[in-house]
């Protein structure tokens, strides 16, 4: 049992830390979402946005709010233009009340798009440089301070999107530099190589993957941790497991994705 | 009033650049230099200037664009495009945009109020008037979109401003009498052509016979009244072929019970009886998919459909529609299940063919080229998937040129389901009396009027343009969250199907049946726009819907979840037990059948065929061939090589599920099997995979359906999938199905199925069928021409295994790996790829020896669950040589086989090279495990031929060696597509 898992374990006996995963109108990847959370010791709500327009106060139990990936609107009128403006326009003022505690905040993919779009963090996503939906893996580097993020130099996960090249005005771009918050960037590494594919896949400014706010507490970013959890989720695992099983050596259970959830959930314990 | 809301760029825009570059490839002659897009909102609603503006704010990220409240024309072009839809058709951004003004502005719109997209797009450059309409007829579809075209000068005086708003002529408002007291010619007329309306038109095909029509006529004599358009559209929809699928059901020559009865659904009875225990499958044929056991709690549902005659008009809608479609069929099992994959098959044309067809003599009504059929149904994929957050991991590309005048565009959806929830089963479903017929979902408008009698029909003139729907993933996509995450759960409805071929006079026709009667208040149907009569409200096909039985006291519960979901859901009428499907229509009871009429009063058709020679004999001619060459040319096909550019662009990880990949190895092949891990916290595994082989049918349609099973098979084998946990999905797609010949070709098939999948012990749990997959219409010179698409049939596999850990891919992983081939190889090249690629007409079809391959199946699967394997891969279509060369290139490594030794009867080195012999795999070994395999495999023809290797690859056949780099065969492999 490494260091973490006894961590999950010992945390188990104190009140886990709450999740609340935002769904409706095309956001589709709560399911594996809240597993991810599950597995590693929180406990998770999916809650559609019209639920929590209703009952702000939802938010008061949680210690983690996610906009997760999906399609939200259709993308129609630009990948989370219409979601973020419901967001901003119902939720906006009792989002940042919730960030005014220690909280964090995840927005992957879809859910980065809108949390740029409702103004949580900074910059834009915009249509990829080779404009069409691109499904990979990439590589990216830990660059930022973030809690999500700790212990983490670099890692392998998918992206699927078609609006992901991150965009900001130069000065926006020096300032998150200066203040540490471009979180994750592209890389030319292991998955890359291995597929001859090109480390940066839409053409973002910096290599930008991923930007953080409210000092790191809130995450943006286009890839997918929650679908590399799994050994077998990774683009070239059976080649892996010939490496590892021919060396005598038992293959790995978990993907590299998942440390960014335990990171979250042990924030707060 | 009228306004625009323009949105362009401020920050470089790559769909302009993209525009600029392949419009750019495909008009090299234009002076094109440039283009800019904007994006444009026409805004039909009484909105104040101030709205206007917070409603483009909104439509406008202030980081990256910018707005106007006219479109901004840039600096330099010499003509501007704007493409927007025609009236009526989904206009999906429209809808948004809509959405988005109204949270704005705090109001809905009203009734006759809305929101349409359009695009312009400005040209730089010195283009003339030609260059501008050669440029628009590429940039839109005219059956669903308008282009306009402005030059410098129009602009200038600004872009006029038109809601394209349905405007319904008067129809009539009440249902019509038909008169069938007439001749038969005018009976005739009236089954192939449609009702007649007032002002002399027809309405469109009813797709009735003449003994059809003569048996209505007969029923509402004893009724001793005439029938109204909503009955005999009605009975037509119902009885059509889509629906009733009448060509399988219908006697056949010396089989009473139909070729579905007797060889379909007959093998699976005979192989569920002879599985006992071991029987797998929990609902099959009866429901909207078929289901098989994943574990003890939940099961996995698997439908695939196809779309095609709607494909060949609109390649886009027809795609989206078949994704979005068939996700029904998923939803629309037992009370809900959720959709979790999704896969596809596009038989086209080559996309380089050139070829022009018209529906029409005049030569008015053109075919959509052959490149942007592909170009369409590849998008509508792509949006149908993704957008609806379904992982679409296995999918093909089958290309031959008989699939020109109408492609076949298959789409499939496996589902996941729990068998309980608080004791209720969920895959059992019944509508009871006094249950509200509740319509959920979309609206009606007059999409798809017609498309159950119209893809019964072949597509000529006067193919109705309203055939043509566009799906709407994320209406669908809210009532499916809505459906499956709560409402299902909670047990509010009784029962539930999806509206399809037919509309609701398909699905509550059909919902009746369990409940014993229905009743319907047509005025209750949400209609998109006003002015529908009730026959099209009852036929129409607009898509997202589904319809349910929820018990009346469930109703207030339901409506409230519906409400929070954003899903609009109607009481449209009532169950009964009356026996009867009564329609009223503002009180007045426009259709009044008994469900016995209705579902079982089609006259049978004694159906007779006329017994076909098997065409398969040796080939003629064979040229001189450059093995060495064919060998990189077989890779080069479109069949064969690699269709990255698709898989790439749909998401195939959505959900976590993903196992293996659609593109496996380094060097991205291409997989041929996906497999899938559904419940977190389990290691069991689902494995996909499909067979097709429609080539074939130009020799024998039995070894064509034979080798579609056994395909099918191989390829879950190789992924790690057992026979004893798998079962199969037939899709017929037939052409020219009326006549004899082709019965007997259709019967042939049928029997193969039969006999192939009983000794398979491989069950069908669900299949469909597509019979007029026939193009008649003109060439370039005016001629008329009949293009009949090659009877295929698509196997579709799912399986079970226990452990993902175990799944398999087709890549080679190391040096010094053994490698062997299993199965015999024969002299079959006949419709090969390399005889196509030769243009060698005849010669020997492959023939399925199921037995044998079956030990050679079981050695195999057993050798993956040992861990003994390293990659395998079937050998199906380019033969041996495109299986070395896939695994080669999957794994960038090379090899070194000698095919000399082989086992089976083929002898010369293109035999052995190409021949598609079924029932054989090409297996690299894990090190150490050689002996341990050859155990395995005792009593099953193979041979060790040679070893995984560095970079080189090496092939000797006798005397003959031919050498290549994995960069050469990669470059081949991926070359036809390269620019996709």
């Amino acid at each position: 049992m490494n260091r973490s898992k006894k961590q999950e374990k010992r945390s188990s006996k104190r009140a886990k830390p709450h999740v609340i995963i935002l769904s409706g109108y095309g956001l589709n990847t709560e399911d594996e979402t809240k597993a991810a959370f599950e597995s590693v010791g929180a406990t998770a709500d999916i809650v559609h946005i019209n639920d929590l327009i209703a009952r702000p106060t939802l938010l008061n139990k949680a210690n983690i709010l996610v906009v997760g990936g999906g399609f939200a609107y259709g993308d129609h009128t630009g990948a989370g233009k219409a979601y973020g403006n419901r967001l901003k326009a119902h939720l906006g003022k009792d989002i940042s009340k919730f960030l005014e505690r220690d909280t964090l905040m995840l927005g992957i993919c879809n859910g980065f798009q809108i949390l740029t779009s409702a103004g949580f963090l900074p910059g834009a996503l915009i249509a990829n440089n080779v404009p069409r939906y691109s499904a990979r893996w990439v590589d990216l580097k830990v660059k930022g301070e973030s809690p999500w993020l700790r212990g983490i130099n670099t890692m392998s996960v998918p992206i699927a999107h078609g609006e992901g090249k991150y965009y900001a005005p130069p000065e926006v771009l020096e300032t998150l530099e200066k203040e540490n918050a471009i979180a994750l960037q592209y890389i030319d590494g292991e998955v890359s190589q291995h597929f001859g594919l090109p480390p940066n896949p839409n053409g973002s400014l910096k290599n930008i993957a991923g930007v953080t706010s409210h000092g790191g507490r809130v995450l943006g970013l286009m890839p997918h941790p929650e679908r590399a959890v799994f050994f077998t989720q990774l683009p070239h695992w059976t080649l892996l497991r010939e490496e590892y099983v021919r060396s005598g050596k038992k293959f790995p259970q978990e993907g590299p994705g998942l440390q960014l959830f335990r990171n979250a959930v042990q924030y707060f314990v | 009033m009228i306004r625009r809301i323009a949105v362009s760029s401020g920050v470089g825009d790559a769909r302009a650049r993209h525009y600029l570059a392949s419009l750019k490839a495909l008009f090299p002659e234009a002076p094109l230099t440039g283009v800019a897009t904007v994006a444009a909102y026409t805004v039909d609603a009484e909105l104040s200037l101030k709205e206007l503006e917070s409603a483009a704010e909104r439509l406008t990220n202030p980081i990256t664009e910018q707005y106007s409240l006219d479109v901004p024309s840039p600096d330099a072009f010499s003509y501007c495009i704007e493409i927007g839809y025609l009236p009526g058709v989904t206009d999906n951004v429209g809808h948004t945009a809509k959405e988005t003004i109204e949270d704005a502005i705090h109001r809905a719109f009203g009734a006759d109020e809305g929101v349409y997209s359009s695009t312009f797009l400005f040209l730089e450059g010195s283009l003339n008037a030609e260059h501008a309409a050669a440029l628009a007829k590429e940039l839109h579809n005219p059956l669903i979109e308008r282009a306009t075209i402005f030059s410098a000068d129009d602009a200038k005086k600004g872009f006029p401003l038109s809601a394209p708003k349905v405007m319904l002529r008067a129809q009539t408002l009440h249902a019509d009498e038909v008169d069938l007291d007439v001749p038969d010619d005018e009976l005739v007329r009236i089954g192939k052509e449609g009702i007649k309306g007032k002002d002399g038109t027809r309405r469109g095909p009813l797709a009735l016979s003449l003994d059809a029509m003569k048996t209505i006529r007969g029923h509402f004599k004893k009724l001793d009244r005439k029938p109204t358009d909503v009955e005999l559209e009605s009975l037509a929809g119902t009885w059509s072929e889509h629906c009733k699928h009448t060509i399988f059901a219908d006697p056949l020559d010396e089989i009473e019970d139909g070729i579905y009865r007797c060889y379909i659904k007959g093998a699976t009875e005979k192989i569920r009886k002879q599985k006992g225990k071991k029987d797998f499958c929990v609902s099959v044929f009866k429901d909207n998919s078929g289901a098989i056991r994943l574990d003890d709690k939940y099961l996995i549902t698997h439908k695939v459909e196809t779309h095609n005659a709607p494909s060949a008009l609109d390649p886009f809608g027809g795609a989206i529609t078949a994704i979005v479609g068939v996700n029904r069929d998923c939803l629309g099992f037992g009370l809900g299940a959720k959709p979790i994959a999704n896969v596809y098959g596009f038989c086209v044309a080559d996309p380089h063919d050139e070829s022009a067809f018209y529906r029409d003599s005049a030569k008015t009504q053109e075919l959509l080229a052959s490149r942007r059929i592909l170009e369409g149904v590849v998008a509508g994929v792509n949006a149908g998937g993704n957008q609806s957050g379904i992982p679409t991991p296995l999918g093909f590309v089958a290309v031959d040129q008989s699939f020109r005048g109408k492609p076949l565009v298959f789409g499939g959806t496996i589902g996941l389901i729990p068998r309980k929830v608080r004791g209720r089963k969920l895959y059992e479903k019944k509508a009871r009396p006094g249950d509200y017929i509740v319509m959920l979902g979309g609206r009606v408008g007059l999409d798809g009027i017609h498309g159950a009698t119209f893809s019964s029909e072949a597509l000529a003139t006067g193919s109705p343009a309203t055939a043509v729907q566009i799906g709407d993933p994320i209406t669908q996509k809210k009532l499916s969250d809505a459906l499956v995450r709560e409402a299902r759960d909670k047990g509010l409805y009784t029962s539930i199907t999806d509206n399809g071929a037919g509309g609701l006079s398909g699905s509550v026709g059909e919902m009746a049946r369990e409940a014993g009667g229905c009743r319907v208040d047509l005025e209750h149907v949400p209609l998109k726009y006003e002015g529908l009569s009730p026959w099209q409200i009852w036929l129409s096909e607009s898509q997202e819907r589904m319809t349910l039985a929820v018990p009346k006291k469930n109703w207030a519960a339901f409506k409230k979840i519906m409400d929070r979901y954003g899903v609009e859901a109607t009481r449209i009428g009532e169950f009964t037990k009356t026996g009867k499907c009564v329609v009223r229509y503002q009180g007045n009871t426009v259709m009044d059948l008994s469900l016995d009429f209705l579902h079982e009063g089609r006259p049978v058709l004694m159906q007779k065929s006329v017994k076909q020679e098997a065409r398969s004999k040796e080939a003629a001619q064979m040229p001189n061939v450059d093995v060495r060459q064919a060998i990189l040319d077989v890779l080069t096909r479109p069949s064969v090589g690699s269709t990255a550019f698709i898989a790439g662009q749909y998401d195939h990880e959505v959900q976590g599920m993903s196992v293996t990949k659609p593109l496996q190895g380094r060097g991205r092949v291409n997989a041929e099997s996906g497999v899938l891990k559904p419940l977190p916290n389990s290691k069991r595994g689902v494995v996909l995979s499909q067979g097709y082989c429609p080539w074939y049918s130009t020799l024998d349609t039995y070894a064509m359906a034979a080798a579609a099973i056994d395909t099918a098979v191989r390829n879950a084998v190789c992924a790690g999938a057992s026979r004893d946990y798998l079962a199969i999905l037939d899709n017929f797609c037939w052409s020219s199905s009326e006549k004899p010949e082709r019965l007997w070709e259709l019967k042939q098939a049928a029997k193969a199925c039969y006999d192939i999948a009983t000794r398979y012990g491989t069950p069908f749990i669900s299949g469909k069928d597509s019979m007029h997959n026939d193009f008649r219409g003109y060439d370039e010179s005016g001629k008329a021409v009949h293009i009949a698409a090659l009877p295929t049939l698509l196997v579709s596999a799912i399986g079970v295994i226990p452990d993902v850990a175990r799944a398999m891919t087709l890549d080679f992983k190391e040096v010094g790996d053994a490698l062997y081939i299993v199965g015999e190889t024969n002299d079959e090249m006949g419709a090969s790829e390399y005889f196509e690629l030769l243009g060698v007409r005849g010669g020997q079809v492959p023939v399925v020896d199921a037995s044998k391959h079956a030990k050679a199946y079981d050695a195999v699967a057993k050798a993956i669950e040992k861990g003994f394997i390293a990659s395998a891969i079937g050998v199906g279509r380019g033969g041996l040589a495109a299986a070395l060369a896939k695994s080669a290139v999957g794994g960038q490594l090379g090899f070194n086989a000698d095919l000399s030794n082989i086992p089976g009867k083929a002898r010369r080195p293109d035999a052995t090279l190409f021949s598609e012999s079924q029932g054989r795999i090409l297996l690299s070994v894990r090190k150490g495990k050689e002996k341990e395999l050859e155990k395995l495999l005792k009593g099953v023809p193979f041979a060790r031929v040679g070893e995984v290797g560095k970079g080189a690859c090496a092939i000797t056949t006798g005397k003959e060696k031919f050498e290549y780099s994995v960069s050469a065969l990669t470059e081949s492999y991926r070359s036809f597509f390269k620019q996709w």
